[in-house]
């Protein structure tokens, strides 16, 4: 069992994710540590750039176990997602067994479709895990699939099991642990969420950005990193289009210290927009009247609290 | 009463493990979907963090009980009084046992301002309270902040047997433009374009491998979403009850349909109109709308689809079915940025008219002016009597008659 390397409580779930530069707060602390120890998928609903994805892969690298992602789109089917028989190779095979003189029809079945010419896609590795670690298993972007993809990962999220017709049930030795992000461009069914526990990721309190910043971006100064939080933070109560996420935060600090600029200035905000805003509608915004506005009000605030 | 199978909780859990499942009655009473497995996951998950910080406790309730984001905020306030006051638990306790006696002190703990979720908590139970001095209200008109706003309850006719016989069958003959997508599932077929090699291989067995015949397939087709935002203000209102019997019909006979009703604010029906029985799907429709036959916002409706819904519900290729006159209220400025955002963010733009009494229309209002250059298709309806008429106006392949510009340049 590898269940030794497993966080025991809350504040060590907490502090493992943290030793990797993740900075969680109670509630994703809480609900990863009960997803690990009552084996169940864990479902991440969120806005774009809040560090979905991140969480799985810095579980998988805390933990110490394999990641396999699966990034879904639309029509993913079973021969990209769980398997698929290596048709040339059986080909290959059929006439092999054909040149040497074996006719027993029963045994060239057999040997071609066995495990030799399986194909394994993420499904399929992230169930037959090698080595008796079970794998951290990312399904990314699950609003992307339709709903028949949904409905086939009914199964393998209950049973952690998957049916090859050819070849039988194979099943988990130990089930993965199970990670699914959506960006809600999509409602998933009930019956899929019922499985999993749920969490919203929001976006994170400025304390805590300030502070992923501080990580992310080591050669941002304090007081920048300071203004770029309490700008962005800012940002996001203005009704814009998109939101600018925890990762374009962290784009427009690095391109800000990359520029080496000391502070927000009006010029430089126009420059850089780009990193922080991604629809034409809402740079456009920003730019003008109301950006300034924006920046006048943050300095204020800084200025006041010190 | 709910069935819900427990696990064996010990002696000194069992207080907690009671208090857990009368919590996720409540949340069950409040409208947050709740199976009888979420309550033990709920035991469990306690059990596992042990008792002692609150905002643990929260966040483990929470992640089992909470499937939805728009749940949240019910989750929230049921959390807060629930497991707050110990007064309301007990009274909690003593409603749901059918025998209680009712507390008089009850009215009496309910303070001001309490929010829906209180209410919905109770909400079982209304029968049996005593009258309040409320008087009975049936049509609930009054004039909010905005002045213009008039919230509303409507009452429709309800649908005979033949008029659903009549709908279904109509329903049969929509087709409505571009309404097919390439997947990038196959399915088998027999012409020799694309050979599906596991097939192949699967037949070729059949004859040991000596003989491999190629099978063949092809790429599925379906039909993509499609979101219908529907005019329900004070104009449209005599057809309100077609398009709600249209709408309702429309979800059943197809998958993946989103419908939106907007008047002065937009409310998501797509929920409701899924109920089986057309009559009380319409009825959950009247419920959850506050503004029946008010007026049109066409503009801060739009706005508020294309922040919220656009990118939840727009995706896969979806088409959009627009109904409404296009007599916006408000400035058009608004409408016109917001209706060339939805017509960027979804596949094809369909708007039906159904005032369209006479052959001579021309574009006039303004905000009718403002959306024609924005649509792709621009359907009327001259009479709208019937399901079929609805039907026969969405049909067929865009004739020169549905190009929104031919009104736009007849002036």
């Amino acid at each position: 069992m590898a269940t030794e390397s497993m966080p025991q409580s809350i504040e060590e779930t907490s502090a493992l994710l943290q030793a990797h530069d993740y900075l969680a707060g109670t509630a994703l602390a809480t609900v990863l540590f009960l997803a690990l120890r009552m084996k169940r998928p864990l479902f991440l609903e969120g806005e774009a750039g809040v560090g979905k994805t991140e969480i799985a892969k810095v579980l998988a690298k805390a933990l110490d176990r394999p990641l396999i992602r699966l990034q879904c789109y639309e029509g993913l089917d079973v021969a990209s997602a769980v398997y698929e028989w290596n048709y040339p190779a059986q080909m290959l095979e059929i006439r092999l067994s054909e040149a040497s003189g074996k006719v027993d029809r029963k045994r060239i079945e057999s040997d071609i479709f066995s495990e030799r010419f399986l194909i394994r896609r993420p499904v399929l590795q992230a169930i037959s895990s090698e080595d008796g670690r079970a794998p951290v298993f990312l399904i990314d972007e699950l609003d992307r699939t339709d709903e028949a993809f949904e409905a086939f990962l009914l199964e393998v999220l209950s049973d952690f099991q998957v049916t090859i017709p050819e070849l039988g049930t194979i099943r988990a030795a130990e089930p993965p642990i199970v990670i699914i992000t959506t960006n809600r461009t999509r409602e998933i069914h009930d019956a899929l969420k019922r499985r999993c526990l749920y969490h919203w990721v929001d976006y994170p309190k400025a304390a805590q950005e300030l502070e992923i910043i501080r990580r992310k971006v080591p050669g941002c100064n304090a007081t920048l990193s300071r203004e770029i939080i309490a700008y962005v933070q800012r940002l996001r109560t203005v009704d814009l289009f998109k939101n600018p996420g925890v990762a374009e935060t962290i784009d427009w600090a690095t391109a800000l210290t990359e520029l080496d600029r000391l502070a927000l200035d009006p010029e430089t905000i126009a420059d850089t927009l780009g990193t922080l805003l991604k629809y034409q509608d809402d740079i456009a915004r920003i730019d003008g009247a109301e950006g300034r506005k924006l920046l006048a009000e943050v300095k204020a605030e800084l200025l006041a609290a010190g | 009463m709910d069935g819900a199978i427990l696990p064996p909780v010990g002696e000194a859990d069992g207080r907690l493990a009671d208090n857990i499942v009368f919590f996720a009655r409540s949340l069950r009473r409040a409208g947050i979907k709740i199976g009888p497995g979420a309550i033990a996951d709920a035991i469990d998950a306690v059990t596992l963090i042990g008792i002692g910080d609150r905002d643990a406790f929260y966040a483990a309730l929470q992640c089992v009980f909470v499937k939805r984001h728009e749940d949240q905020p019910v989750f929230d306030e049921a959390f807060r009084l629930f497991w707050r006051s110990r007064g309301l638990v007990e009274k909690m306790i003593a409603m749901m046992s059918p025998l209680a006696p009712e507390r008089e002190s009850e009215r009496q703990q309910r303070r001001a301002g309490e929010t829906r979720v209180s209410d919905a908590l109770l909400s079982g139970h209304e029968a049996d309270r005593p009258a309040r001095d409320e008087p009975e209200i049936e049509v609930d008109a009054r004039f909010t902040v905005s002045g213009r706003e008039l919230l509303r309850r409507a009452d429709f006719a309800q649908m005979s047997a033949a008029e659903i016989a009549e709908a279904k069958r109509a329903l049969a003959a929509l087709t409505l433009p571009m309404d097919r997508v390439v997947t990038r599932r196959f399915r088998p077929s027999r012409r020799q374009i694309r050979i599906d090699p596991r097939a192949t291989m699967r037949d070729a067995m059949r004859f040991g491998g000596e003989l491999i015949l190629p099978r063949f397939r092809e790429r599925r087709l379906i039909q993509p979403p499609l979101v219908v935002l529907a005019d329900i203000s004070g104009s449209m209102s005599q057809y309100t009850r077609i398009f709600l019997h249209f709408l309702h019909a429309l979800t059943e006979e197809r998958r993946r349909v989103q419908t939106f009703l907007f008047g002065t604010r937009l409310t998501n029906v797509s929920r409701q109109l899924r109920n089986r029985d057309p009559d009380a799907a319409i009825d959950d429709c009247v419920a959850a709308v506050k503004d029946w036959s008010g007026g049109t916002r066409i503009g801060e409706t739009l706005h508020e689809f294309n922040r919220r819904w656009s990118r939840r519900v727009l995706g896969q290729g979806a088409i959009v079915l627009m109904i409404t006159d296009g007599l916006e209220r408000d400035d058009v400025g608004e409408l016109e940025v917001e209706i060339d955002r939805l017509h960027r963010s979804c596949r094809r733009l369909i708007w039906l008219n159904p005032l369209l009494r006479f052959d001579g229309f021309e574009a006039r209002a303004r905000g009718v002016r403002a959306m024609l250059p924005h649509v792709d298709e621009f359907r009327a309806v001259h009479n709208l009597e019937s399901i079929g008429e609805l039907v026969k106006a969405l049909s067929g392949q865009g004739s020169r008659d549905a190009d929104p510009r031919r009104f736009l340049a007849s002036r």
